[in-house]
């Protein structure tokens, strides 16, 4: 028996190195640009029905299961929505003037960077003209390098500034989600005006978490406030007891935590055990009904910086994304059957319209893609009003945040002239 | 920077921590002394636990939406059901899992109890999804103060639980006659046999004594930690590396030694960093294995032979 149990033991060993490997293909190999058109002299553009053309193809990689399950199946949701919309009314119209249907592959990286890596090394060998997806800032990060050098137009729905910057290395990468950069500004004009000037800052220790602490740092260092206590937690710890005990006798006014609900959401009802004395912002991390759903009662008072869709309704009319921002959160809402739309749902509507947009103008050349997107101007998406450069491939700043308070276990928008009295 | 009510913080955190890992290690400490078995599926017995409970006292979504429970027991009765449904799950993983393989070495069993982990696992996956659960506090309230420092109510049920089953496991280890028969076996497996005690059954209660025991741990930490269903790793490793330091097989030995890394690792997450913490606990159970390098292989071998098992 024991030499069967080695024997088996050896079998799992081999079959695991022999599936690792045969998932790698030859990463430096690059893949050449699909044929731009399949029949475009014969069809005469002008005919009145249009004809079919070749589908277009489009990857996706979302975290459906996993830690960042809460952002990643919105994601996917909206992703499979708009397909669903796009087919339905015949397809994209591409220059070629054929109708070219949508065909959409996606994957799940189960919240885990190495299988996004593969998941996208697939994807290029489909030959897809456009890879969106990426919900978390680790997995996106992770895939910079395979796109680059795979020379595909890849727009990503995470949030860390580091994905997109510095510009020079990310010359095929794009995303839709506010940097943390406007978000830390965000919450140092609510700081300033409620007074406070010495904070701690707690955050997750992957590239979300690390991203968002620094550009807290930066801000802070700029408007003068005082970083009294600063601390990392592991993705998936459970106990932030030393982390709150620290935070505690710091002497700091505010806790601003920079987070996902996976952990967010334990760390927020520890805190509030805790019976510490001190409001708690958080970051744009925890923008979804699952964080309330988690908190509960201990999700009360949380202030934080958020896109838009939150508090749509109180949008006043002129807003330029109040339309767009509207007809999303209907549409959502029926194609799950009555579900609510997370402001990640409307991150990844912002990259497929995107694809969408460079596909009818372009084709499906990815190098064109990505010049198509890199010059989007004064594009009113679920985000905010995009406008991209050659030095900017994110487009928004603190323009299209808004401060958000949980109350009643629901959203409510902040003014800025209510900062110096919230909570 | 770091003032003395800090350090009573982080010792009241090391002692909640400390408490669970104890609780998880008393299960494994039950289960090696009477089989010579390291039960590797330990901490997805606590997963069952809470998730049992959270199914049975909250609205649940299960095999991915398709089925909507709402049973709304009132908390008690559902953590007692969820302990009794756990017990079970124990018994039944020595009848199916392990009994059938009696004959082979201890190595290949302890493999079956990885391999019953991964599949527990697979199954609360497939069950509960990737959500994490929550049960409320137990007694919602403001948090007790200690010399400065904050204990959470739920931190106080933790710790009296913990103290509760020691107790009760002491005095049902030394007085029962149940318990004397499972002592007997661990002492001397062959000579309890020859005495008439039924060392399967004795085995077979191990493993439901050692589940119903990690059942607990799981429901009195799913209010402040969450549950998710991927847990059971991490508390198996960490009420392992508890029970080794506290020699495998001796129970005062696991609950000293799971309050030992829960300080441990309290005091080195909020010094150092809490990245250090699940490095703190491997360098313990690194040092303990290099002084006892082979003991617990050796010991068990001649546990099994002995045992007939």
């Amino acid at each position: 028996m024991k030499r069967y149990a080695v024997h088996i033991l050896l079998l799992i060993v081999i079959s695991l190195v022999v599936t690792a490997c045969g998932g790698a293909p030859p990463a430096t190999e690059v893949a050449p640009p699909p044929a731009a058109t399949a029949q475009p002299a014969v069809v005469s553009p002008t005919d009145a029905p249009p004809a079919k053309g070749e589908p277009y193809k489009i990857g996706a990689f979302l975290s459906v299961t996993g830690p960042a399950s809460s952002l990643g199946i919105p994601e996917r949701d909206t992703v499979l929505m708009m397909v669903d919309q796009i087919n339905a009314a015949g397809g994209l119209r591409g220059p070629d003037g054929l109708m070219h249907p949508v065909e959409i592959i996606v994957e799940d990286d189960r919240s885990d960077s190495t299988e996004a890596v593969l998941i996208v090394k697939r994807l290029i060998e489909e030959k897809v003209a456009v890879i969106v997806g990426g919900t978390g800032s680790p997995a996106s990060m992770a895939v910079i390098d395979t796109v680059t050098a795979a020379q595909i137009p890849f727009i990503s729905m995470a949030s860390a500034g580091s994905i997109i910057e510095p510009v020079a290395d990310r010359y095929w990468v794009f995303k839709t989600p506010q940097s943390n950069l406007p978000v830390a500004q965000v919450q140092a004009d609510w700081m300033k005006a409620r007074g406070i000037t010495t904070i701690a800052s707690v955050g997750v220790n992957n590239a979300f978490g690390a991203d968002s602490m620094r550009a807290m740092e930066t801000v802070a260092a700029n408007e003068g406030i005082t970083i009294a206590y600063s601390a990392t937690f592991e993705p998936g710890d459970t106990d932030f007891s030393a982390q709150l005990t620290r935070v505690a006798s710091s002497g700091a006014q505010a806790l601003i935590v920079h987070a996902t609900p996976g952990e967010g959401a334990p760390l927020t009802v520890q805190f509030r055990d805790f019976g510490v004395d001190m409001p708690i912002v958080h970051n744009h991390g925890i923008g979804n009904r699952a964080f309330i759903d988690l908190a509960g009662a201990d999700a009360e008072g949380v202030l934080f910086p958020i896109g838009k869709m939150l508090v749509a309704n109180e949008l006043p009319a002129s807003d330029p994304q109040k339309a767009v921002i509207t007809k999303y959160i209907a549409d959502y809402t029926a194609f799950t059957n009555g579900t609510a739309p997370s402001t990640f749902g409307g991150h990844a509507w912002d990259a497929m319209k995107w694809a969408f947009m460079a596909l009818e103008t372009v084709g499906p050349d990815p190098k064109a893609i990505r010049d198509y997107v890199e010059g989007i101007q004064n594009f009113a998406g679920i985000s905010g009003v995009f406008n991209l450069s050659a030095t900017e491939h994110n487009g928004i700043g603190k323009e299209s945040l808004v401060l958000v308070e949980i109350k009643d276990g629901g959203w409510r928008y902040v003014s800025p002239a209510e900062y110096a009295t919230t909570p | 920077l770091i003032s003395s009510s800090d350090l009573v913080q982080f010792l009241i955190s090391g002692i909640v921590v400390g408490s669970i890992y104890a609780l998880i290690a008393l299960g494994f400490v039950t289960i090696y002394n009477v089989t010579g078995i390291i039960n590797f599926a330990q901490g997805e017995f606590a997963v069952y636990g809470a998730f049992l409970a959270i199914t049975l006292f909250q609205r649940v979504n299960l095999f991915s939406s398709n089925v909507q429970l709402d049973l709304g027991l009132p908390l008690p009765l559902a953590a007692l059901l969820a302990i009794i449904v756990t017990t079970l799950l124990g018994l039944l993983l020595y009848r199916i899992g392990i009994q059938p393989a009696r004959k082979a070495s201890i190595l290949s069993m302890i493999i079956i109890t990885v391999g019953a982990a991964f599949a527990l696992r697979g199954l609360a996956l497939l069950t509960w999804g990737t959500d994490p659960y929550r049960l409320p506090a137990f007694t919602p309230g403001p948090p007790l103060r200690i010399m400065g420092a904050v204990m959470t109510r739920q931190s106080v049920w933790v710790v009296a639980v913990a103290a509760v089953l020691l107790v009760v496991l002491y005095l049902f280890f030394n007085y029962s006659l149940t318990g004397k028969a499972l002592r007997a076996c661990a002492i001397n497996p062959g000579a309890a046999r020859l005495m008439g005690i039924p060392t399967q059954r004795m085995a077979t209660l191990a493993f439901g004594l050692s589940a119903m025991v990690t059942a607990v741990a799981g429901i009195v930490i799913a209010p402040t930690t969450f549950m998710m269903y991927d847990r059971g790793l991490t508390l198996s490793l960490k009420g392992f590396v508890a029970a080794a330091v506290g020699g495998m097989s001796n129970p005062a030995g696991a609950v000293a030694g799971g309050l030992l890394l829960g300080i441990l690792e309290a005091f080195g997450a909020g010094i150092l960093s809490a990245g250090y913490r699940d490095a703190i606990s491997f360098i313990v159970l690194f040092i303990v294995l290099a002084i006892r390098l082979g003991g617990f292989w050796r010991r068990s071998a001649v546990a099994t032979e002995q045992a007939g098992l």
